[in-house]
């Protein structure tokens, strides 16, 4: 399988804060990919530059074959990259329904009742076809996460970027939503997924890389990488020594 | 009695022309908070455009329509994606700068193509038609312009709320960051906005060219009347909008009425109760 997305050299600084740090790594067509780090490591600042909402400093970023790094982030969405956000952040003006569609019609660039049938597709994937009509801004926590989805798939991505999606739920909700996304996996998405929610990550995904002040400090079977005493120490605040 | 319920007509068929001004203004500071200073002049450049259309090809002011509405439209992508969209941003002052200085720039190339000669556009018979019912006497232009405003907004309401343009349109207002990562090129949105909002300004510009005579420095007087409509009908409210043009033109007609020396102080008067009693409007859009 070839490689979907490339990142080559990827440097990102805000002043003194490094948030990528000679980012290099690949991701293959249909694998999920998880990014673990401490709070502050420089995993949204990737996200965000992947999706072209940060432009980096230095290095550059292939998808699907393509030199993305000077692409806009609209023209990003189109060629098939989209994203969740870790607070979600629906337009709370309009209705569960028209989130959708936005997605549908300017992201998968679909039209008329061809958008609609794929928005109500996404929307029953999601368990949020009964809400379709509600003001998005009147939306519960999950049912915002749900959205989140919801409004990334509508736009029909080859590579979905999940940030957080699991954070902030109960089991029973979390468990659901895991299923969602093992389904939208199965169907042949590529996925990144930046998660706290351990348990929730690691039925998903294959490889996990963990990142620390913008630096990728280990990389691997998700397994292995938990054991190893760099991750223990930095991501779980366990001191390798002791 | 009947006097009166005249004068209430009247003023509510003028109140059509007023929300004409003020649609393009709603719209644009709809989608992208962008107050428009220049908004009267465009109106005024439209009556103009419509002027040399109709003495070019020697055609009546509704047909000159067909010219100054993708025209204006036109000039509203062009400006918009060459000056105003880079002008946007945290900062309000910048915008209302800019759009300041249009106006200077548009005033001052009116005057210098057209003179500071009043004009008018001539529309022929319709403009001195009227219809009476019940002793009430309703000019055809006026009545036209009133329908013609009604329709507009209904047509704009209908794209903001069922089109995957005005879905664009709300999406951007919404979140512009979230709306660029959902595919939508805001630089294009916005210019699509402004090239909508021209096409509505230039209808009011051919209408008010033919109500009444215009020259280069009237468009200040527009731009008050169409913003203090927005503001009394609540910001973001098309409907609103409209409401409030029919509140501002019935208090000048009733201040006419009283005293001709009184027209605007009514409709100024009208404007500061409803600020000081209702600050968000009649209709302010329900947010979040």
């Amino acid at each position: 399988m070839s490689a979907i997305l490339s990142i080559a050299g990827l440097r990102k600084s805000f002043d003194a804060v490094v948030v990528a740090d000679d980012t290099t790594f690949d991701v293959t067509e249909g694998e999920a990919l998880g990014v673990l780090g401490p709070n502050g490591a420089g995993k949204t600042s990737l996200f965000n530059l992947i999706t072209g909402a940060l432009r980096p400093d230095a290095g550059r970023i292939a998808f699907a074959g393509q030199d993305i790094t000077t692409h806009s982030a609209a023209a990003r969405c189109k060629e098939g990259i989209a994203r969740s956000f870790q607070i979600p952040q629906p337009f709370g003006g309009m209705t569960v329904f028209e989130n959708a569609l936005v997605g549908a019609t300017q992201g998968a660039g679909l039209h008329g009742r061809e958008a609609e049938a794929h928005a109500v597709d996404v929307l029953e994937e999601t368990g949020l076809m009964p809400k379709a009509n509600t003001r998005a801004g009147a939306l519960s926590l999950l049912e915002r996460k749900r959205l989140e989805l919801a409004r990334a798939m509508a736009a029909k991505p080859k590579l979905l970027l999940l940030d957080e999606i699991a954070g902030g739920l109960t089991d029973a909700e979390c468990v659901a939503l895991i299923d969602t996304i093992k389904r939208i996996h199965a169907g042949g998405t590529t996925i990144i997924w930046i998660e706290h929610v351990l348990h929730a990550l690691l039925v998903v995904v294959e490889r996990v890389i963990v990142i620390d002040f913008g630096r990728q400090i280990a990389e691997g079977d998700p397994a292995q990488i938990m054991e190893t005493p760099e991750v223990k120490e930095i991501y779980l605040g366990i001191d390798a020594d002791a | 009695m009947i006097e009166w319920v005249g004068v209430i007509v009247q003023g509510t068929l003028l109140g059509g022309l007023y929300a004409l001004f003020a649609a393009g203004l709603s719209l644009i500071f709809g989608v992208m908070r962008l107050v428009n200073i220049a908004h009267g002049d465009l109106i005024v450049l439209a009556a103009y455009l419509g002027l040399s259309t109709t003495m070019m090809l020697d055609v009546h002011p509704f047909v000159a329509l067909i010219v100054v509405m993708p025209l204006m439209a036109g000039i509203g992508y062009a400006l918009q994606r060459g000056v105003l969209n880079q002008t946007l941003g945290p900062d309000i002052l910048p915008p209302l700068l800019v759009t300041f200085g249009l106006s200077v720039i548009l005033q001052n190339a009116l005057l210098e193509g057209y003179t500071a000669d009043p004009q008018k556009l001539n529309g022929g018979a319709i403009e001195t038609a009227s219809l009476s019912a019940g002793g009430l006497a309703v000019g055809v232009l006026p009545l036209l312009t009133f329908v013609v405003a009604v329709a507009m907004i209904a047509c704009l309401q209908w794209i903001f709320y069922k089109t995957s343009l005005g879905r664009g349109f709300r999406a951007v207002s919404d979140n512009q960051d979230i709306a660029q990562i959902m595919g939508l090129n805001k630089a294009h949105v916005f210019g699509l906005a402004m090239a909508l909002a021209l096409a509505v300004t230039a209808i009011a510009g051919i209408l008010l060219g033919m109500r009444t005579s215009f020259d280069p420095a009237i468009g200040g007087g527009r731009l008050i009347f169409g913003f203090e409509a927005v503001i009394i009908g609540g910001l973001g409210s098309l409907w609103g909008t409209l409401a409030g043009g029919v509140i501002l033109g019935v208090a000048q007609t009733i201040g006419a009425k009283i005293d001709p020396g009184w027209q605007l102080l009514a409709g100024h008067i009208a404007f500061l109760v409803v600020l000081a009693v209702r600050p968000n409007g009649l209709f302010p859009r329900v947010e979040h």
